[in-house]
């Protein structure tokens, strides 16, 4: 059994449909990172999924429970990490997790705290208001609270978006050995490296629908061969360049302040300019091509 | 280990609404010094002003009771609205818009239903405690004990649970915080000086007094009257007014909470 299943989900709001005729199955155990350009419909699907909205069509089961109407019973069985940080800043690191053990009904409070802080690193700063921690504990610590109760699934809303590097790779580190215990996690992201890094499978989300998906080895030799040849230059020349590889029939994209020629072993003798650096394709690519958006 | 497993959820579960409590509680932990101290203070600042002011140059008795007693067990109902209305609209509206927690509860076993419940039945219990000092105050000035006041706390908390219901709605309601003004002014300051707090309804113009009546702080000032001074008959009916004031506040906070948290 899936541990996320969504048929032909629709969700609109007045002119906008953020959700498209989402299908989406999230096999038990696995890691799915759900990527996508904001406006994509990745939060609006993180809100379907903890019934705080409503589907206008379609069908969506969690963990065995068919949402909205028992959404209360799948929450019970899911953590929530989101996007935002939402810790009661006053209370002390402990209190913000005893909180949430009882909103889960966790029958032992006291243990599931211990073992949040010891997940999060912060049994030294138990007794700390929220406000004195820095902002990786922080981060931290809101992980923890989603995982308090030991959930089958984990729903991660862009878990590390305006986080410095050192603080991200903390936080994957986390993520990291929570994958390696089983747990089913749903990660919505637009950093490309953190859905190669940690995710199993990685679904490309756009104008609320998936447009891609696979893992992220198979999404780059369908989607973008093997190499990737990226020209740096002045804007003629990069012009030139691209007006010349798209006469191929080569794939061009944008890359910051060169242009990417993706699939670049496809093409033949001297179309790929000398000054080119040719490079493994990547997510990136994928994600470029598809959406149409850079990424980050 | 999922806690909850898979068995099912119930509407209104006492554990849902005792763990946003626990919230509640654990955050008034790091502020209740500063609350307990203006809610006992004002009490005093205003029999001062109002109880030996106005009781020492113009007015000595309502109704056979000395001027201080009759304005200090009115400011029962005045402790009340400003401890539960305002707290409710604020409070409300800045953990949904500004600070998300409502959406951190909500992705946990709980819903719009239980949310709302706790957050009244806390500021109704705050104010069932606060709501009293007033009248503690006042016996400082002569009002002497009596066992009808043992039923103030319930009076209050009844009468908060109502008035808290309705800030909630205003929160779900207004689209800026500033909107809050117009709460206030046309509302909350409306029905503190129609309670009867500071005179008695019964010199006001007869629409005025007709408004007073279904006024839930004027309920509230006589059911406590009553506590002090000896119960009537009627006053059963104002219990029943407040008790249905609250259930009506608590649907309509419910029902303004669900369309603003639930897309």
């Amino acid at each position: 059994m899936a541990a996320i299943e969504l048929r032909n989900v629709v969700k609109r709001f007045g002119p906008i449909t953020a959700v498209d005729g989402l299908d989406l199955d999230v096999p038990a155990g696995i890691c799915l990172g759900l990527l996508g350009p904001n406006g994509a419909g990745k939060s609006t699907t993180m809100r379907l999924l903890t019934g705080q909205a409503i589907p206008d069509a379609g069908e969506l089961r969690v963990l065995g429970h068919e949402l909205p109407g028992d959404s209360k019973a799948a929450r019970a069985e899911m953590g929530v990490v989101p996007q935002l940080d939402n810790l009661d800043v006053d209370v002390t690191v402990e209190d913000n997790l005893a909180v949430y053990a009882r909103l889960y009904r966790v029958k032992d409070v006291g243990a599931a705290v211990d073992r949040a802080l010891d997940l999060a690193r912060l049994r030294e700063r138990r007794r700390d208001a929220v406000d004195e921690l820095s902002g990786g504990m922080r981060r931290r610590l809101l992980l923890a609270r989603g995982l308090v109760h030991e959930p089958r699934l984990i729903l991660l809303d862009e878990p590390t978006v305006g986080l410095d590097p050192q603080i991200r790779t903390e936080l994957w580190t986390l993520i990291g050995e929570l994958k390696s215990r089983g747990t089913t996690i749903l990660m919505s992201t637009h950093y490309i490296e953190e859905a190669e890094r940690l995710a199993d499978e990685v679904a490309v989300m756009a104008k609320g629908r998936i447009i891609a998906r696979g893992h992220p080895a198979k999404l780059i030799g369908e989607h973008a061969g093997e190499l990737t040849a990226e020209v740096y230059g002045p804007p003629d020349r990069l012009a030139e360049v691209r007006a010349g590889a798209e006469a191929q029939g080569l794939v061009v994209r944008a890359a910051g302040p060169a242009v990417a020629i993706v699939g670049s072993e496809r093409a033949g003798n001297g179309e790929i300019p000398s000054e080119a650096v040719v490079r493994a394709a990547t997510l990136e690519d994928v994600f470029v091509l598809l959406t149409g958006e850079e990424a980050e | 280990m999922s806690s909850a497993g898979t068995r099912t959820m119930r509407r209104l579960e006492p554990a849902a609404i005792a763990g946003v409590m626990s919230r509640e509680a654990a955050n008034f932990r790091t502020y209740w010094k500063g609350t307990t101290f203006s809610s006992v203070l004002e009490p005093i600042v205003y029999l001062l002003a109002f109880g030996l002011g106005l009781g020492a140059t113009l007015v000595d008795e309502v109704n056979g009771v000395p001027y201080i007693q009759f304005v200090g067990t009115g400011m029962v109902a005045t402790a009340v609205i400003f401890s539960s209305a305002l707290p409710a609209m604020f409070g409300t509206f800045v953990k949904h818009r500004f600070q998300n927690t409502y959406e951190a509860i909500l992705a946990a076993p709980v819903d719009v239903e239980e949310l709302v419940s706790a957050e009244m039945l806390w500021i109704g219990i705050r104010s069932g405690f606060y709501g009293c000092f007033p009248l503690l105050v006042t016996m400082a000035f002569g009002l002497n004990p009596a066992p009808g006041m043992l039923l103030v706390p319930l009076f209050c908390f009844v009468t908060a649970l109502g008035f808290a219901g309705f800030g909630v709605a205003m929160a779900a309601t207004v689209a800026k915080i500033d909107q809050f003004n117009y709460v206030t002014a046309l509302c909350i300051t409306p029905l503190f000086l129609i309670a009867g707090t500071f005179f008695p309804i019964s010199g006001l113009p007869e629409g005025v007094q007709l408004v007073a009546q279904v006024n839930p702080l004027h309920q509230l000032v006589e059911l406590v009257r009553g506590g002090a001074f000896g119960f009537e008959a009627v006053d059963l009916a104002r219990f029943a007014f407040l008790v249905a004031f609250a259930l009506l506040m608590w649907r309509i906070a419910i029902s303004r909470m669900t369309s603003r948290l639930i897309d």
